[in-house]
């Protein structure tokens, strides 16, 4: 999200930012530099999981390759493909969890770029809404609150650390029902 | 194994758009004119008749004798084939047809398997599964293509249904091994179970030991696009507890060992997908490897074999002994040479159906086109899939495969170069073609050898090949070919148009001379406005027209809303595109009784 801001296109942008946040109170620290405020990117195709799907992303990146054409399914592509190396296939997956939901879902969080996208993701996923986060008073207006489990097996608030390093230390993801959600803190 | 659309004929006046009217039935023949006529037998009698019809095109037939008739036919009707889901609602359908066992259903046009269409434009399966669960309680089969099905619509199949018997999902999409998980699970009576280059997400629920214990009922399994690990000994106890099973397609996450240990199990097959035709360990374990010639040759019921990823060469003889009685070979995931093929193909006498790779060359098929008298199916993929790659195969190919191979009736073929010569040969050659798709893949490319368009080979084939039902075409084509179309193809029902044509007149030729025409796909071809009015009276006999970067502009497409009310006209955009001008991308139009569709997503327009 920070090339965003080094485009300065907050000038012109359109954005649907989250009550209390705005560039301009993301200036105190590193901590807050990937806040919510950002524009609406419009979600890419699949937050599939473990599917090679990535047929769209494929076609953007060919560039003199017209979209469709040949006309070949990209299961069929995919299959033929040289494999990629190890580096490059593997995602982040971590395990998705909704309380209420009898499905186990699982998100690459390599392929969710940032917390808006994350969001927007697991909205789709299991049909609800988050609600408004804010720092001080978590997700508002929700009865769902997406949470996460780091590294020390401590459940956080999906959104108080910067993107990397939550990309790093998240190992799974819970959607709490709120009134469970209410001890967690934001770290401040 | 086939991704073609059904080929039965369906008539212009199918389930979609019967019309209403009533017509007077009256037994003695002359016309008295009296509105409501008493029928000279009961309607049980008719009931036990109309038992005795399959065919949907006989049943819309005799829906239309007279009111008594439509009545007892709806009554009767135990398949109900809806080929654009848009055209008729799930109420509508369940008004009319009191007794359904069996649902087919068709949703998203053909070409939203090559990424042009924006993802979530709608076909989702749940409202028909929610109104189906209602009203047809003893569903046994539900097949569908192109739809969005849900883990929650799986759920509701197995839970709502307790007879449920057979599920079929072609290239659908929006489900997960949760879903199957709960549908295998719950789906007592469960006979089949057929996932075919369908989309599902990997959600590590291990749906294979969710079969229920005891013995199963299953007769087909196919999961060969379900890309998962499963749980190999659970899937080997389901093989074991399963006597009637004839047909298992396997993914690539089974190796051959695990193969093996599956056919030992099941030598009654009739159909098999091997999973990667590879081992999962690295070399040297010290054990023997298993006899698998012996495990093939066990299987005297083998009819059709497929699968074949990740191939390892030194495998490929222990097929050796089924190759004379296979009817089906499908090696479009093997790579392998011409020299790979022949100790295989050479064997394969009555082989009828075969799918495979251009790595195979010319020679490859020269091959084929020796021993395989019988073909009636042939598809040449390509490895390469890109406009500007080496083509292994050429006119050459074509040309043998029409002179070895002239039972032929089906044939999609990809290639890189072509001349009309070899298509007119073929045209010769195979007179009972009836789909000819062949895909020139580097566009606008005229004939390489004379360098002319290709409009007399196409041309040929319409006319010479007077059973043809589907076509595709490509290369440079000019409004020619189009008119030969007009002309001659007078049987076709789905054709499928890229980068071809300099006018407006080119499709003129094609609404005006083709009455049989249903399905219509054109791309990037000239064809504006003044061409799209031709059609105004054919459109209600067709199911779809799709066009996209025509130069179509929305004026021109609200002017055919507006004289066609009865067709849903729809526009799309890219879902990241704003509304910029007057040009339409894509434009989708289809007959319906319902009217614009109120699922529609942001970036569909109906007019």
């Amino acid at each position: 999200m920070e090339t965003e801001k080094d485009l300065n296109l907050e000038a012109t942008e359109l954005r649907l930012g989250l009550p209390g946040t705005s560039n301009e109170s993301a200036k105190n620290t590193t901590h807050r530099s990937n806040k919510r405020a950002l524009p609406e990117q419009p979600m890419s195709a699949n937050i599939d999981t473990a599917s090679k799907n990535c047929d769209q992303e494929t076609a953007q990146h060919t560039k003199a390759q017209v979209v469709g054409w040949p006309p070949i399914r990209s299961y069929r592509k995919n299959c033929l493909q040289p494999k990629k190396s190890e580096a490059e296939m593997s995602g982040i997956y971590v395990k998705v969890s909704m309380d209420g939901a009898p499905y186990l879902r699982k998100i690459d969080l390599k392929v969710v770029k940032g917390y808006p996208e994350l969001l927007k993701a697991l909205e789709d996923m299991f049909k609800f809404k988050a609600g408004e986060y804010s720092e001080r008073e978590g997700y508002n207006g929700s009865e769902f609150v997406p949470t996460y489990e780091d590294k020390d097996g401590d459940w956080m608030l999906v959104g108080d650390v910067p993107w990397e390093m939550f990309t790093s230390c998240c190992k799974k993801l819970r959607i709490m029902k709120g009134s469970e959600a209410r001890g967690l803190g934001c770290v401040v | 194994m086939s991704e073609d659309d059904d080929r039965q004929q369906s008539p212009p006046s199918d389930l979609e758009f019967v019309s209403n009217k009533a017509r007077n039935c009256n037994a003695t023949g002359s016309g008295s004119g009296n509105p409501e006529f008493q029928s000279a037998y009961p309607d049980q009698v008719l009931e036990n008749v109309l038992h005795f019809l399959t065919s949907k095109r006989d049943r819309n037939a005799v829906s239309l004798v007279c009111k008594s008739w439509y009545r007892v036919e709806a009554l009767t009707r135990s398949e109900l084939f809806i080929g654009n889901c848009y055209a008729v609602s799930p109420a509508r359908a369940t008004a009319r047809f009191a007794r359904v066992r069996a649902l087919h259903l068709k949703g998203k046009p053909r070409f939203a398997d090559f990424n042009m269409m924006p993802s979530d434009w709608g076909a989702h399966f749940n409202p028909w599964a929610l109104a189906m669960a209602k009203a047809y309680p003893w569903l046994e089969k539900v097949h569908l293509k192109r739809m969005s099905v849900t883990d929650d619509d799986l759920a509701t199949l197995a839970e709502l249904f307790l007879g449920f018997k057979e599920l079929v999902l072609v290239c659908c999409d929006g489900f997960g091994t949760s879903g199957l998980a709960i549908f295998v699970n719950k789906c007592r009576q469960l006979k089949v179970l057929d996932l075919i280059e369908s989309e599902s997400s990997d959600d590590e629920a291990d749906w294979i030991s969710c079969f229920p214990e005891g013995e199963s009922h299953l007769e087909s399994l196919i999961f060969d696009c379900v890309e998962c690990h499963i749980n190999f000994e659970a899937l080997e106890r389901l093989v074991a507890r399963s006597p009637s099973l004839k047909k298992l397609r396997l993914n690539r996450y089974v190796s051959i060992g695990q193969l093996y240990r599956l056919m030992v199990r099941a030598p009654q097959l009739t159909h098999l997908g091997t999973g990667s035709f590879s081992s999962s360990e690295i070399a040297g374990q010290g054990d023997q490897e298993p006899d698998y010639v012996n495990a093939f040759a066990a299987c005297k019921t083998l009819v059709c074999l497929s699968g074949f990823r990740e191939i390892i060469l030194d495998y490929l003889p222990a097929i050796y002994p089924v190759c004379a009685n296979l009817t089906s070979l499908n090696f479009s995931y093997a790579n392998i040479t011409a020299e790979q093929l022949k100790p295989i193909i050479s064997k394969c006498h009555k082989l009828q159906v075969f799918w495979v790779l251009d790595s195979i060359c010319d020679e490859g098929l020269q091959a084929v086109a020796a021993t395989c008298k019988e073909l009636r199916e042939l598809r040449v993929f390509p490895v390469d899939a890109r406009e500007d790659s080496d083509g292994p195969v050429s006119e050459v190919g074509l040309q043998a495969i029409s002179e070895g191979c002239r039972k032929l009736q089906s044939i999609l073929y990809f290639c890189q170069q072509m001349t009309n010569a070899a298509v007119i040969t073929m045209s010769k050659n195979c007179p009972d073609l009836v789909v000819f798709r062949l895909c020139i893949m580097g566009r606008h490319r005229a004939d390489h050898v004379t360098g002319e368009p290709m409009d007399d080979g196409f041309g040929a084939i319409v006319m010479n090949c007077k059973k043809l039902t589907r076509l595709a075409v490509s290369g440079l084509l000019t409004d020619k070919v189009f008119d030969y179309i007009g002309r001659h193809g007078k049987l076709v029902r789905t054709l499928s148009v890229a980068f071809a044509g300099d006018s407006d007149m080119g499709l003129k030729y094609v609404l005006e001379g083709c009455p049989q025409l249903q399905k219509f796909e054109i791309r990037d071809s000239p064809f504006g406005d003044a061409a799209l009015r031709s059609g105004l009276h054919h459109y209600y006999n067709m199911r779809f027209l799709w066009m996209s970067s025509c130069r179509l502009t929305r004026r021109g497409c609200q002017e055919i809303a507006r004289a066609m009310p009865r067709l849903v006209v729809e526009v799309i955009r890219s879902a990241d595109e704003e509304e910029v001008d007057d040009a339409v991308e894509i434009l989708y139009m289809y007959r319906s009784l319902e009217g614009p569709r109120t699922d529609a997503p942001k970036f569909v327009t109906i007019s």
